[in-house]
């Protein structure tokens, strides 16, 4: 599946990585979680070897897997317990309202996921994924299901969360221009066996807003990506960037 | 609220008009087809026999359904869990399924001379334990590996997430294979019940009426077993309210 491939992402920074589809961007994810052994070669983190999964990591997926027998409150409380589990309730409920709250989803707490809408439901899906501080988010195309202008809302819920809590992240995506909003680096990888294609540095400004998308600057990346994706496919390029 | 409770005992009402009707249209006296007006002399007449020989029925099927829930949700976690498990036992459970429990009658009261209780207790088990395996173990065996996942790549044990996830979410397959055995295991006590000579329990008094010719009493023995039968039915949708009520969605 991956073969070769070399992805280094410094501490503190957001990896956004692209590529074709089918090209073994879920297998990263599970490897940088620890939920999946490489045959070969080795992951790192923080300066430890990854052996097997770690409460340091945080998960979010494309399906907010959400507990439908739980509260939204409860359901964001889950990872406290196996992590933290003589954290007293009170403290716990405390950390994850401040989670809810920094997403928008106060007065929403007792309700199941049911209740909710699929952009509330990934919204607490994120506050599940970083309710006990991870140093490592990892995201496998958290905001694919959702409708365009609800992405772009979710993108600015995910810039404020790293305002406020730093932490590395890695993010598997399929949309251009979300890699190059979110991402300090954008990792593009080639098609099977997946090494890594191109790596392009993201020279934005870090609290940038949606506006930053209609500049000449991102318009400019995203065609450099565009192109970059075309040969991961193995297609020609027909346009002429630098 | 009116109508949830009025609309099933208007339909009872329906139905008993109909038998009624078709015994007296068919002018089938007592012995050939018994009707409902039959029923309240014949429940009036033996009403001691009734409340001993359906508590009898009830708590023996209630125990085989409890040793079913217990078994058939082991044999589900079995099934469930290990591949090679699931491979081995799935022919042998339906093989034992397809056997007509009738059959195995004469086996146990051999195997187990005299002991009613135990043998109509094992019937009722062994006949309600299946879709309770099956169900458990489907419920298990098709959860999303995301749902392990988001416990797993915390590191939590096999246990964790068996007690935190699998278990809950596969609630509400198990209280719908539970509907299905709690009838299936009034089967499995009558079938011991009325073969068995000398039996005890309402299937026992079933063919006393046989033996006498008493036609209404049979009938009213069938109307007794199917008022037990609802009355697990609703003693179960009861407890899946309380444990499994989040599957429940309003509609709309």
């Amino acid at each position: 599946m991956l073969d070769g491939l070399d992805v280094t992402v410094p501490e503190g920074t957001f990896a956004a990585v692209v590529g074709p589809s089918g090209c073994g961007k879920s297998t990263l994810t599970r490897l940088v979680a620890g939920l999946m052994a490489p045959d070969e070669g080795e992951v790192w983190l923080h300066g430890e070897r990854v052996k097997g999964p770690r409460n340091t990591v945080g998960m979010a997926f494309q399906n907010p897997v959400l507990l439908e027998w739980r509260t939204i409150l409860d359901n964001v409380i889950l990872p406290l317990e196996i992590v933290a589990p003589r954290m007293p309730r009170k403290d716990r409920e405390a950390r994850a309202m401040e989670l809810l709250e920094m997403v928008g989803l106060v007065g929403f707490e007792n309700k199941r996921p049911s209740e909710l809408s699929g952009g509330m439901r990934q919204r607490a899906s994120l506050c599940r994924s970083l309710v006990h501080k991870p140093d490592v988010l990892i995201m496998d195309e958290p905001f694919g299901a959702l409708d365009a202008f609800t992405r772009e809302d979710l993108w600015q819920t995910m810039r404020d969360l790293r305002a406020a809590e730093p932490f590395t992240a890695v993010l598997i995506t399929h949309d251009l221009r979300e890699s190059v909003f979110l991402g300090d680096q954008v990792i593009v990888l080639s098609g099977r066996p997946a090494r890594t294609q191109y790596v392009m540095d993201v020279d934005l400004p870090a609290d940038r807003n949606l506006d930053v998308l209609f500049t000449a600057k991102a318009a400019d990346m995203l065609h450099v990506l565009r192109d970059q994706i075309k040969i991961a496919q193995g297609r020609e390029v027909t346009t002429d960037v630098q | 609220m009116f109508s949830k409770i009025a609309t099933p005992i208007i339909a009872i009402i329906i139905f008993l008009g109909l038998w009624e009707l078709l015994v007296w249209a068919n002018g089938w006296p007592n012995f050939k087809m018994a009707s409902p007006s039959d029923l309240p002399p014949a429940f009036w007449k033996y009403k001691e026999l009734f409340l001993e020989m359906g508590w009898q029925t009830l708590w023996r099927t209630v125990v085989g359904l409890f040793l079913a829930v217990i078994v058939g949700t082991a044999i589900g976690m079995i099934i469930g869990f290990s591949r090679i498990a699931r491979d081995a036992l799935y022919p042998l459970l339906i093989g034992f399924n397809a056997i007509p429990k009738a059959t195995l009658v004469p086996v146990i009261s051999l195997l187990f001379i005299g002991q009613h209780d135990f043998n109509t207790i094992l019937m009722a088990f062994m006949i309600s334990f299946f879709p309770i395996a099956v169900s458990v173990g489907i419920g298990l065996s098709t959860l999303e590996p995301e749902y392990r996942d988001i416990l797993r790549a915390l590191g939590a044990s096999k246990a964790t997430i068996f007690w935190k996830i699998a278990l809950p979410k596969t609630l509400p397959e198990f209280f719908g294979a539970l509907k299905v055995s709690a009838t299936l295991a009034f089967i499995g006590t009558n079938l011991v019940e009325i073969v068995s000579p000398h039996g005890r329990g309402l299937g026992a008094l079933f063919k006393s009426g046989e033996t006498n010719g008493d036609y209404p009493l049979m009938f009213a023995v069938l109307i007794a077993l199917a008022f037990l039968g609802i009355v697990l039915y609703y003693a179960v949708i009861f407890l899946e309210r309380i444990f499994a009520g989040w599957a429940d969605r309003e509609a709309g």
